[in-house]
């Protein structure tokens, strides 16, 4: 797949403040890319430069082949944004916001019209279309504000931390939308600062810190980097936690970890549930009782703590 | 592009309107921006109480003790004379105020994203500004006719002819264009709306006082008269009072004050030269913060 986003050392500075430092991106066409990274980290700034809103001081960007500076008309054609906040208007009725967006994006009136009662449908405003935006809750919010995004087809489509705010209810609901969007070949690039929406919906992570890739790479590749998956077994008899050991030490990477007070031994493994399903035949073998069996896998804040010091969600103190 | 994505866009796809994109874009933006008038009563009443408080307070209130030189005070009551003379001011300060409803409307636009993601469409870049600029001069058609209305109630008349009055409204019309746009470009240099609330309003106080609307120039510091004489507000203001044929005052011997329509003209020309690529500028550069 070629790429349809391609940036090649943004720089974007705010007086003495270094937004983006050397930012390189890349997105294969109809795949999700996840950008995280902490508050501040520069992921506003990399989408606004994507989306023709802000010129980088230096390096160069391309959106479906067009030059984001010298071409941002025609990048304009082919995206879809949706900020932090949600960008419709408070006064207008659904409908009248989707309307709006329509005529501005030079569609047909017919056109419009069909597709507004079509992405109404399909986000669950049916029944909120001609209601004033001041009676949606904030979920509806993010909804229509998606659905505007999403009147003329774009083939690219901007996410900039687009469940900041949400409750779990609704995050999980603009999840599902996002995953369909992609399942119809729509390239997306997402920013976020939750680790869980990035592993959910995005096939490539990268993780940017103080304007520059930290890291790259699958969610999973990322989580073996810091460490892989462990099996980790509670044994129902204490006696067996030696046979236990040896069970474990057979598929293990590294070093097998005994845990006498706990009647728990740790085997750091590869091959996930592969690994998880060939541990528990060789501990059947043995004849070892189990009480509890997980296999444990990094989580992306472990990934995030180990690559740069802290946490995801943590204000970094200079 | 493949042959699908073609076909697809000629079925989708809006032909050009005769008079280009820029003025659809900016029809559609000004649209919005109406409709939110009505959807929000509230902020419609209160943009009409101001000036009709303006004109009860100034008439009954000052009305007595402001002179108007060569005015004959023979031939009516004092107080009449004043409220003749002081409706137009009331007209030409109102106008000047629909600037601040520019300033706090980009500002809030701006503070929730709608000018990020106006700017990331692929529509006509000073559509944004045209729309609202456009809709808040149309505004005050309402609120002009609300306040001719109570002007008539406590006495004024227009005295002219109908053409010359229908000229007067839309020079006023034209004089919240161009206070539009200023209002846009100081709206779009705003941190947030509650600072836009208060910089939209400071500078249009000592505009429109020093000027003609309330109090005569000639009763002015002489160091103050030229000032007076050479703001716009004094010669929109003077050009109405001559045009609804209502008492002008002494009028002072500057070119402005001796040919207000046409410095009117001018000066609304040059404002808007001035002031439209000034703020199309910002907005090409500006983000929500």
């Amino acid at each position: 797949m070629p790429n349809v986003i391609e940036a090649r050392g943004l720089v974007k500075k705010y007086g003495d403040v270094i937004a983006l430092d050397g930012l390189d991106l890349s997105v294969a066409e109809g795949s999700v890319l996840g950008l995280l990274g902490p508050n501040g980290a520069g992921k506003t700034t990399a989408v606004r430069i994507l989306t023709t809103l802000l010129k980088p001081d230096q390096g160069a960007a391309s959106v479906a082949g067009f030059d984001v500076v010298r071409q941002a008309e025609q990048v304009r054609r082919v995206i879809g944004l949706t900020g932090q906040y949600a960008a419709v208007d408070e006064y207008l009725t659904g409908r009248e916001n989707l309307r709006m967006f329509g005529d501005l994006y030079h569609l047909a009136p017919a056109y419009v019209r069909q597709r507004t009662s079509e992405l109404l449908e399909r986000f669950d405003l049916a029944d909120a279309t001609d209601r004033s935006l001041r009676t949606y809750s904030g979920g509806m919010r993010r909804r229509l504000d998606l659905a505007a995004s999403l009147i003329a087809k774009p083939s690219i489509l901007f996410l900039d931390e687009p469940t900041t705010g949400l409750d779990p209810r609704s995050r999980i609901g603009l999840w599902d939308v996002i995953t369909e969007l992609v399942a119809e070949g729509t390239t997306v690039l997402l920013t976020t600062q939750y680790l869980e929406e990035a592993d959910q919906l995005a096939e490539e992570i990268v993780v940017i810190d103080h304007g520059r890739v930290i890291a790259q790479g699958t969610s999973d590749s990322l989580k073996d980097a810091v460490g892989g998956d462990r099996v980790e077994v509670v044994v129902t008899d204490p006696g067996s936690l030696g046979a236990a050991e040896a069970a474990l030490r057979e598929g293990a990477t590294g070093e097998v970890i005994v845990d006498p007070a706990e009647r728990r031994v740790s085997a750091p493994v590869s091959g996930g549930s592969t690994a998880l399903v060939e541990a528990i035949r060789r501990l059947d073998a043995a004849g070892v009782g189990i009480a509890d069996v997980v296999l444990r896998r990094p989580t992306l804040d472990d990934v995030f703590l180990s690559l740069t010091g802290h946490a995801a969600d943590e204000e970094e103190v200079a | 592009m493949s042959t699908d994505a073609q076909v697809d866009s000629v079925i989708t796809m809006r032909s050009r309107p005769i008079f280009g994109w820029a003025l659809h874009d900016g029809l559609v933006v000004a649209r919005r921006n109406l409709i939110q008038t009505v959807r929000v009563p509230e902020l419609l009443f209160f943009s009409l109480v101001q000036p009709v408080i303006f004109v009860l307070l100034f008439a009954f209130v000052f009305g007595g003790a402001i002179p108007i030189p060569g005015a004959d005070p023979s031939a009516e009551p004092d107080t009449s004379v004043y409220r003749q003379y002081l409706m137009p001011g009331i007209f030409g300060q109102t106008v000047a105020f629909a600037a601040a409803a520019s300033t706090v409307g980009l500002a809030e636009d701006m503070h929730r994203g709608l000018i990020d993601r106006f700017r990331s469409l692929p529509m006509a870049s000073g559509a944004v500004l045209f729309g609202r600029t456009f809709a808040d001069a149309a505004r005050q058609i309402l609120v002009l006719t609300v306040l001719s209305i109570t002007g008539l109630l406590v006495g004024w008349r227009i005295n002219g002819g109908v053409f010359d009055a229908i000229t007067a409204f839309l020079l006023l019309l034209l004089f919240a264009y161009t206070v539009s746009w200023i209002g846009a470009w100081i709206g779009l240099y705003m941190p947030n709306p509650e600072t836009a609330n208060t910089a939209g309003l400071v500078w249009l106080f000592p505009l429109t006082f020093l000027s003609n609307a309330f109090v005569p120039i000639s009763s002015m510091p002489d160091w103050l008269q030229p000032i007076a004489q050479w703001n716009p507000i004094s010669s929109l203001v003077l050009a109405t009072r001559e045009l609804f044929g209502n008492p002008t005052g002494i009028v002072g011997d500057a070119w402005s004050q001796q040919n207000p329509i046409l410095y009117t003209l001018i000066a609304c020309a040059a404002l808007v030269a001035v002031f439209a690529p000034l703020s199309i500028r910002r907005y090409r550069q500006t983000t929500a913060r």
